[in-house]
């Protein structure tokens, strides 16, 4: 019992970390074009990326299976090269990513926002490429937002639920803690979901507690 | 070294309208007027910072904007060493990763000697490893100049460099930015509203009044 609490804390936080490390490229480019760009449509894009905050997790969960189910647009590709999605870690990657998306872009977005573009000017003059004035001063000035951001999104993917039943399911080998306390209750193993409450609640403590001291410290 | 530098355009910010069509052959041109009279428009756009509505910008043989060639270097292929009034030092970074950053980004530079000069003219071997949060308003101003010169610019472009220090502060300054003119060949444009600082600093000064030159012509002094 003790071993089974183990592999799923250590599944559910690995996992949650892979998703973080997922998102961030997509997230950090969406948080900077909307920060620093104008173009038709950003609107749209802003509000497309928003809405997994405010649909219901088993919405997008569903919308989840239409584009990476077997015969979804991006899934059938896949598995046709023998990669499937649907019912196996991937898709709790994929789960907790999409979920975590929208606050890794509030977050880091607001980083892009606080720097000042006179930073980026100069360092333009100084023949840095956009490339380059990107990576040397817009990133490492908005690190604190990012950071943020990331901690964020990796504490949402870290409590998926919703979207995380519909695409992975309660199977042994996709089972993350928020799913496991849900199936341990329905079937009446209350020892079991209170150790794996337990579990939660210290991973959760050790990560505030980490995150609290970021803020501090930087 | 004189340089000869083509500035014929035309801007719109606002309210504000710039337009000035300058021919100039000097060694250090000074743009000069009341605040609001378009001088800091002006290097911005030679630095291309501020996109022009129409004519030409060149520098020497360099045509950095001319619109009717569709000509419009983006600023990190100007080679404009510019160092605004605000001076703009990168927090994030100390002295040396400042003055270098630069220096880096040119491909064509920077022989170690060239950079070696820059340090000492301006006396900055001291303080490569402080911070910029550390330097007082001289010591940033210093730093500042020092990081545009070791990009090799083909023009140095200075914003009011003295304006935000105390008079005993300038006087210090003021033989740095002499010793810049008179022993690096990079030419000037500066920016100011000090005439005693321009007569010490440039031999062609360009007047500036609510964005229109009314004046343009040698120094009228005693050098």
């Amino acid at each position: 019992m003790t071993g089974d609490a183990l592999a799923i804390a250590w599944r559910t936080v690995s996992l949650a970390a892979l998703a973080t490390l997922v998102m961030l490229p997509p997230g950090i480019a969406l948080a900077w074009v909307l920060a620093r760009r104008q173009f038709p449509g950003r609107a749209v894009l802003e509000t497309v990326i928003s809405l997994p905050l405010v649909m219901p997790p088993v919405a997008t969960g569903l919308m989840l299976i239409w584009v990476f189910g077997r015969r979804g647009p991006v899934g059938g590709p896949l598995s046709q090269l023998g990669i499937d999605v649907m019912f196996t870690w991937r898709a709790v990657v994929l789960a907790g990513a999409v979920m975590g998306l929208p606050l890794l872009v509030r977050a880091t977005r607001a980083g892009f926002e606080q720097v000042d573009r006179r930073y980026e000017e100069i360092a333009g003059t100084l023949g840095a490429s956009p490339r380059r004035v990107f990576l040397t001063i817009s990133l490492p000035l908005a690190k604190r937002g990012v950071l943020a951001g990331a901690l964020l999104g990796f504490s949402r993917a870290l409590g998926e639920f919703g979207a995380t039943i519909m695409v992975a399911g309660a199977l042994p080998s996709t089972r993350t803690i928020a799913v496991a306390i849900y199936s341990y209750t329905e079937t009446g193993q209350q020892a079991a979901a209170t150790t794996m409450l337990a579990v939660s609640a210290s991973i959760a403590f050790g990560a505030l507690l980490l995150s609290n001291r970021l803020a501090a410290g930087s | 070294m004189t340089v000869s530098i083509t500035l014929d355009f035309s801007l719109r910010q606002g309210d504000f309208a710039l337009d000035i069509q300058e021919q100039v052959e000097a060694r250090v041109v000074a743009l000069f007027g009341p605040s609001g009279s378009g001088k800091t428009t002006v290097l911005e756009s030679i630095a291309g910072l501020r996109s022009p509505e129409r004519g030409v910008i060149r520098i020497g043989n360099r045509t950095l904007y001319d619109a009717d060639g569709g000509v419009d270097v983006p600023p990190h292929e100007r080679h404009i060493g510019y160092v605004p009034q605000d001076l703009a030092l990168f927090p994030h970074m100390n002295v040396t990763r400042n003055i270098l950053y630069g220096a880096n980004a040119a491909h064509d530079v920077g022989s170690a000697a060239a950079l070696e000069q820059v340090l000492s003219l301006l006396e900055l071997w001291p303080l490569l490893e402080r911070g910029v949060g550390d330097l007082s308003g001289g010591e940033r101003q210093r730093v500042a100049i020092a990081r545009a010169l070791t990009t090799s610019p083909l023009l140095l472009l200075l914003d009011e460099p003295l304006t935000a220090l105390d008079s005993g502060l300038r006087a210090r300054i003021l033989p740095y930015l002499e010793r810049i003119r008179d022993e690096l060949a990079t030419p000037i444009v500066y920016v100011s509203h000090d005439e005693a600082e321009i007569r010490a600093m440039a031999d062609w000064v360009v007047e500036l009044e609510l964005g229109r030159a009314t004046r343009s012509g040698p120094w009228q002094g005693d050098s």
